[in-house]
């Protein structure tokens, strides 16, 4: 697979009459790590629902494996997983019942496969414990044991590290560098000084893509 | 991590249309009973409402018998109209609403099952509590049956119309207001057939043409105001 999962050509996008990037160019290739960089309000998140699809407010052309991304919505979905800054973790229901439905709607896993995906996050001994009782960490957690499941050759990940401890930390990268290896790809924004070998970053505010 | 290759997945290897909308309405199933006094809210409210024409307008039997099929419908509309804030406000808040919209399979039908389950959750007890209060305002055996059955026709029009609204309004701090003022002139076609039902019946006049025309709404709600809904969500998520 040589060729991008994602390629961007010439986006911009402009919020409240301000122009976040413009001619903001740059390609996902499959068993890399872009990094989204730049200061608070430069449209990292904004650049990240673009590219997953729930920002319709751009100009440019998006292409999902060579061919326009409007028009290939389905399969596009299907092979990219967005975590944003929401969760999308119900309070009421337990880790176990909130993954359990977040893959319901994309891949059927058994509940074993989703049981390990919640010990190796942390949360072993939490499973029937509703999300409103955990704290905010823990409760990201539940969201990233999504990850360890994931099929998906797309991740787009907006501020993963949000409100996790050094440990966790650690073990993202880990996880992060382990999905690029087997051929995934990887678009994190974060403030975190992340920092892993042949990441790609896109800065914004200034707007240009440096290969690091 | 299983340590294949990743790779892009081809768009039938992965959860049915079906399977996906069982797994929407299960879910807001669950969330509900979990959260027991946003289910008896809209019911209370309906009883309450019921209950205070006979104790502020007039006891008497002739006034109820004439007036309360047409107060049990608006009040069965105006509780519908208090919940529907609740349908996509919560899955906005917490994310939910994202990954549901970013799920591959056509969004209109995991918002016709949301619709449903919230039908389910407040139109349908409303219908169920009908005969009660149908009893206590009077009204003749026949009137009941109709009444009820208007409602059963008349509640899943209500949530699907208001789900056009509930989704239009999502991106306000403020919605109920507008809320209101965009959904309420959708519904008094709704209520008008479903009273004039039941004042037909009431008369002995024949009600199939009425009931017809209320599953003709009913139909024509099930059919557009999902894609509606579906647009509308792409709308206020793509404002957020």
């Amino acid at each position: 697979m040589s060729e991008p999962l994602l390629k961007a050509v010439n986006l911009q996008c402009e919020r409240d009459e301000r122009i976040l990037f413009r001619e903001l160019s740059f390609s996902v290739m499959p068993g890399t790590v872009t990094r989204v960089e730049g200061p608070n309000g430069s449209g990292k998140t904004t650049l990240l629902r673009i590219l997953a699809g729930l920002n319709d407010a751009w100009s440019g052309d998006l292409y999902w494996c060579g061919q326009p991304r409007a028009r290939h919505r389905e399969s596009f979905l299907r092979n990219m997983l967005y975590l944003g800054h929401r969760p999308g973790i119900k309070p009421l229901l337990t880790p176990m019942e909130n993954l359990h439905a977040l893959m319901a709607g994309r891949r059927p896993v058994s509940e074993a496969v989703l049981s390990r995906a919640l010990e190796g996050t942390g949360l072993a001994g939490y499973q029937n414990v509703p999300c409103r009782n955990l704290s905010a960490g823990q409760q990201r957690r539940v969201a990233l044991a999504r990850l360890l499941v994931a099929d998906e050759p797309l991740w787009l990940l907006d501020e993963v590290f949000t409100a996790i401890d050094a440990d966790g930390v650690q073990a993202i990268e880990a996880l992060l560098q382990q999905r690029a290896a087997e051929g995934g790809a990887v678009v994190v924004t974060t403030h975190h000084d992340l920092k892993l070998p042949g990441m790609q970053r896109i800065v914004l505010g200034g707007g240009s893509v440096n290969d690091g | 991590m299983t340590g294949n290759p990743v790779r892009v997945h081809p768009v039938a290897e992965g959860v049915s249309v079906a399977g996906a909308m069982k797994a929407v309405f299960l879910r807001d199933v669950k969330v509900a009973f979990r959260q027991r006094q946003d289910l008896l809210n809209p019911l209370l409210f309906f009883v309450m409402v019921v209950t205070l024409f006979p104790l502020g307008v007039s006891p008497e039997v002739s006034f109820l018998r004439e007036a309360g099929a047409g107060i049990l419908w608006v009040a069965a509309l105006l509780s519908v109209l208090l919940s529907l804030d609740h349908l996509f406000r919560h899955d906005f808040d917490d994310g939910t609403l994202e990954q549901l919209v970013l799920q591959p399979q056509p969004l209109f039908l995991l918002v016709l099952a949301k619709t449903l389950a919230h039908w389910m959750l407040t139109g349908l007890p409303l219908v169920i509590l009908t005969p009660v209060l149908g009893v206590m305002m009077h009204q003749p055996g026949n009137s009941i049956g109709i009444l009820c059955l208007t409602l059963l026709i008349g509640t899943p029009v209500l949530s699907l119309i208001g789900s056009i609204g509930a989704a239009l309004t999502l991106g306000l701090r403020s919605a109920g207001v507008l809320l209101s003022l965009l959904i309420i002139p959708l519904y008094i076609p709704v209520l008008i057939f479903g009273t004039g039902t039941v004042a037909a019946a009431s008369e002995g006049a024949p009600v199939g043409a009425y009931l017809a025309l209320m599953g003709a709404f009913l139909f024509l709600a099930l059919t557009l105001a999902p894609f509606a809904s579906a647009s509308a969500l792409k709308i206020s998520m793509s404002n957020s």
